[in-house]
């Protein structure tokens, strides 16, 4: 009965988005407000049917109804209750629930959010989102529903992959989809300014929160999924441009692109077309990136459902939601001009490098990704396209941005000092080198050319940042103190330097060794002593494991106790590898074991990886920073008080004009 | 539900007892370990396709690494052992693409867009100007408007 | 000017297209897990190894030359190798083809057992016990078959259980065209 009544909803819903898409768009078209008004009404009923589809799911996990083909595929009686949740977004039918399901909470939201927003507009965003919201629904109820009936019913699940039963696995997927469901709310208010002719700053200003909370959720998402990867799979490993990591950081980059970009056009009311067009393409990668995990053309670990019928609803989709959008920009955008004018040294001319240099590094990680795929479909021979390919060609993009960071805030709208610049910042580059010298010196006792303009670089993008910020407290003779803002800006620059600062350090000087050790042998890397003391077996709530005990000292104390399981599950009885971490600010010691040998003893894995953790902190920050430039205070005043203030300093200007 | 799959085959070949009476070689040389990871990582699995033979828990992935291991024992070079490979298993097996002319734009595109992404700014910057100046900034304007919103703020 | 505005839709399509292929190959049966053999038009690679049913007595690549052959890759511990395997009895009972197994990375007892259960249609048994011949094949999975013609060049490879589809439409007339090129019966 419980999966009826949400798959019932699910079907109710799918009507109510319907209307929510041709209602709204009538109106503002027609000038009907009782048909604009019913956006915002669709959007509220289809919010509660999809939550009770989404209940309805989560319902049969719990109560471990495998007469639902979907939770006998992917749950078990033995399965724990928080494992038994997340498995309802654990393989493709329950993701795009969460993902109807998260589009219609964000689709509420900007009805309750919008009250600056005028009624057409209003009403075509709501148009846009309902229309997303029916392909997807429309895709979940014609090929992926996740409330199939199983008959005859099994006595048992299938079980959660192992791989998924782990904590990272529970907020991951809903973090990155919040951010990818969020761009697009930023497309539906690009594709309704396109729709209604007016694109000015007051619109980037309205999309300018809603883009940045989207941006930040997807950046956690992909940094958890990183640390996930190391801890859980990776034999040390946090990035592999494996093709699904790689469709979820193209729409990082194109949102980050977004975000600058949106700065100056409401600052500035120019690079309009740019903006609206990076508004489309986010939200059209995010959407490419399902349709790469779920359609089967690529090889991937993380590859979803592999069945060509629904790769084809995807592409049909994508081509009508893209399709359509980057049509009406060809039509429209031509005609958006306007925006201030500037000089070839102005901070209009380098946001504009900081977002090419953004938009060719997601042209390159396209193409890697794409490359494979297209010469094996035209006959032109298998390649592979990995790490060496990315990490050679996508890090010289990336450093110039880096420079950018410090330079960029620093420099003026419409016309740049430089030479006023030079002299602020010549002493922090020297400081940075010199940090980018006894920083590896001091932790590693050695550097290379490479590491310390790496480290210099990070270092530069922290201290100039902090630069500006002291300068604009200096400058700041206002009532209150710097605008949120301002700081969220800060310290997201300032998480990129933390940032390239960690992958260097833990690239250049991380040390593995691939060893076979027996009960009491030792071994030393860069000081660390790591000793296995013995490895016996255990038994855990659905796996059985062989546990071992190693203990780490650094000259002579001890510093970390670390037990590394082989762990088999009853249920899908492959071997799974828990690595067993000790991590601090400055150092990860990582220990996993990799298979028992007959002669004795176990083929182990140990490692030494310096400033780990920053790789993630770096993000963290972005995320932080981010946050808080999105509650920034000119976000919340209501547009009634900027038209009161409007009018009273008009009426001023009027009152000095008479005078003079 | 493919994924699953995946790891059945992988995990049947690493579980199915094929560790029986083949010894791993070991690397006569420590020193070797360095150059022995970094082979390690740039050879694909065959049978786990999404994962280095470094990472894969697979039968044929041992193998992989046993012979990458004896080949850096019998002095190869770095560039011997990956045509070895190669040879056997065509360019897929290799995380780096080739050369050749298929591969060409991908290898150089990065580099022709960074050019094409230069000249885009230049003429960006060339093209202003040369619509209606919408300057919705005018600073003095903006700061006075700041101040009486901040001023009311703190009324509120 | 109005042309930069439609280079996004013009690169997208692209895309598109491309997709649309993938699909509509996989559609019609393509694995995209199969990887092209690179030994295709190259000599056999050289090997010398022990037969699985006659230890002392060994089989040699020269073997292969003076007329075409099916070189199948196979294990007792393949539970893909059943069901084709059907499928090679039966060729080695109504065909005179040449039919050459290579136990692969197998115990013996455990590989003649199977052999006594499922039949044995092969005129001889490699046995590669630790997999280094199977390596220079290229062999990443088994079963794998390859046809071999008479000057022991590769001309094929398959992987996967030969269906009886890939049999009649692919595998049965390029032995027969080898044959008549070679001037075989």
């Amino acid at each position: 009965m419980i999966p009826e009544i949400g798959h019932f909803a699910l079907v109710l819903a799918l009507f109510i988005a319907l209307i929510q898409t041709v209602m709204p768009i009538v109106g503002a078209y027609r000038g009907m407000p009782e048909l604009m008004a019913m956006g915002k009404l669709a959007a509220s009923a289809q919010l509660l049917f999809v939550s009770i589809a989404f209940a309805m799911l989560t319902w049969a996990f719990i109560e471990n109804d495998f007469t639902v083909a979907y939770v006998a595929q992917n749950s078990n009686s033995a399965l724990p209750i928080q494992y038994r949740i997340s498995a309802v977004w654990g393989a493709h039918e329950g993701s795009l629930l969460l993902w109807a399901f998260l589009l219609s909470l964000w689709t509420f939201a900007v009805t309750i959010f919008s009250k600056s927003l005028p009624e057409h507009f209003l009403a075509r965003v709501m148009g846009v989102l309902g229309f997303v919201s029916v392909g997807f629904l429309l895709f979940i109820l014609m090929t992926s529903n996740p409330f199939d009936r199983l008959f005859p019913a099994a006595l048992d699940g299938r079980d959660l992959n192992p791989l998924l039963q782990d904590p990272g696995l529970i907020i991951h997927p809903p973090m990155l989809y919040m951010g990818y469901v969020g761009f697009s709310v930023a497309f539906a208010f690009a594709i309704a300014a396109l729709l209604g002719g007016h694109l000015d700053a007051t619109w980037a200003r309205w999309s300018r929160p809603w883009t940045t909370v989207s941006w930040v959720f997807l950046t956690v998402g992909i940094a958890l999924g990183s640390w996930w990867a190391y801890y859980e799979l990776g034999w040390g490993g946090w990035w592999f441009w494996d093709p699904v990591e790689n469709a979820s950081f193209m729409p990082w980059l194109a949102g980050t692109a977004l975000i600058h970009s949106l700065a100056v056009t409401e600052k500035r009311g120019a690079f309009k077309s740019w903006t609206v067009l990076l508004a489309i393409m986010a939200f059209s990668l995010s959407l490419l990136g399902s349709f790469l995990v779920r359609s089967g053309v690529l090889v991937s670990v993380h590859a979803f459902a592999t069945d060509p019928a629904r790769g084809v609803f995807i592409l049909v989709f994508l081509c009508v939601v893209i399709g359509s959008s980057l049509a009406l920009y060809a039509w429209r955008a031509p005609n958006v001009k306007g925006g201030g004018s500037f000089e070839l040294f102005s901070r209009e001319t380098l946001l504009l490098a900081n977002n090419v240099l953004l938009m060719v590094a997601l042209a390159t990680v396209l193409m890697g990704t794409l490359a494979p795929l297209v010469l094996d479909a035209l006959g032109l021979g298998k390649i592979s396209v990995g790490p060496p390919y990315f990490d050679t060609v996508f890090v010289p993009i990336m450093l110039p941005l880096v420079i950018l960071i410090g330079i960029g805030p620093m420099v003026n709208w419409r016309k740049g000092d430089a030479s006023a610049l030079m002299r602020k910042l010549r002493w922090i580059i020297i400081v940075s080198v010199i940090l980018g010298l006894a920083i590896p010196l001091m932790a590693m006792g050695r550097t290379t050319l490479m590491v310390t303009a790496a480290v210099s670089l990070g270092a530069w993008a922290i201290l100039s940042t902090a630069q500006y910020l002291r300068d604009r407290m200096v400058r700041n003779t206002g009532k209150r103190g710097l605008s949120a803002g301002v700081y969220g800006m800060a310290i997201a620059h300032m998480g990129m330097g933390v940032f390239v600062i960690g992958v260097t350090l833990s690239s250049a000087f991380s040390v593995e060794r691939d060893l076979h050790m027996r009960a009491g042998d030792s071994v030393e890397m860069n000081g660390y002593v790591f000793t296995l003391d013995s490895v016996t077996p255990v038994n855990g709530p659905n796996y059985r494991a062989d546990r071992g005990q190693v203990t780490v000292t650094l000259d002579g104390e001890k510093v970390a106790q670390l037990s590394p399981e082989k762990r088999t599950y009853f249920v899908q009885t492959m071997p799974m590898t828990e690595a067993s971490i000790d991590a601090s600010l400055f150092r990860d010691l990582y220990v996993a074991l990799a298979e028992q040998r007959e002669e004795g003893g176990w083929a182990m894995r140990v490692y030494h990886k310096p400033f780990q953790r920053w790789i993630w902190l770096g993000p963290l920050l972005m995320a932080l920073g981010g946050l808080l430039a999105a509650v920034d205070r000119r976000y919340r005043t209501s547009a009634k008080r900027i038209v009161q203030a409007r009018q009273k300093l008009s009426s001023q200007l009027a009152d000095e004009g008479a005078k003079a | 539900m493919k994924l699953l799959r995946v790891f059945a085959v992988c995990g049947l070949l690493a579980a199915s007892g094929l560790a029986y009476a083949i010894v791993d070689v070991e690397l006569r040389d420590v020193g070797d370990e360095p150059r022995f990871n970094e082979l390690s990582n740039v050879l694909r699995c065959m049978v786990c396709q999404n994962q280095s033979i470094a990472d894969s828990n697979a039968e044929l992935a041992r193998d992989f690494r046993n012979q990458v291991k004896e080949k850096i024992n019998a002095g190869q070079t770095n560039d011997e052992i990956v045509d070895f490979m190669v040879d056997r298993y065509g360019d897929y097996i290799l995380y780096k693409p080739p050369f050749n002319m298929a591969t060409a734009l991908l290898w150089l595109g990065p580099f022709l867009l960074v050019i094409i992404g230069f000249i885009i700014i230049f003429r960006i910057f060339k093209r202003q100007g040369r619509g209606p100046d919408e300057d919705t900034t005018d600073s003095e304007q903006q700061a006075r408007l700041k101040a009486m919103l901040d001023d009311e703020g703190d009324q509120s | 000017m109005k042309a930069r505005y439609l280079l996004p839709i013009v690169i997208f399509f692209a895309m598109v297209a491309v997709f649309a292929l993938v699909l509509y190959q996989i559609g019609q049966g393509r694995n995209i897990k199969d990887v092209p053999s690179p030994l295709i038009g190259k000599a056999v690679p050289q090997f010398e190894l022990p037969l699985l049913l006659q230890p002392d007595q060994t089989f040699s690549s020269e073997q292969l030359k003076g007329h075409v052959s099916l070189v199948n890759v196979w294990a007792s511990w393949c539970v893909s190798c059943r069901y084709e395997h059907p499928l090679l009895v039966e060729m080695s009972q109504n065909t005179d083809i040449s039919i050459i197994g290579i136990n692969y990375k197998d115990e013996r007892p455990d590989a003649l057992k199977w052999l006594r259960d499922m039949g044995d249609p092969y005129e001889a048994s490699i046995y590669d016990y630790d997999g280094r011949a199977a390596i220079d094949w290229g062999v990443y999975g088994t079963p794998e078959s390859f046809i071999v013609d008479q000057q022991g060049i590769i001309r094929y490879k398959h992987t996967g259980p030969i269906s009886v589809e890939k049999l009649e439409a692919e595998i049965m007339p390029l032995i027969r065209e080898l044959r008549q090129q070679g001037g075989e019966s």
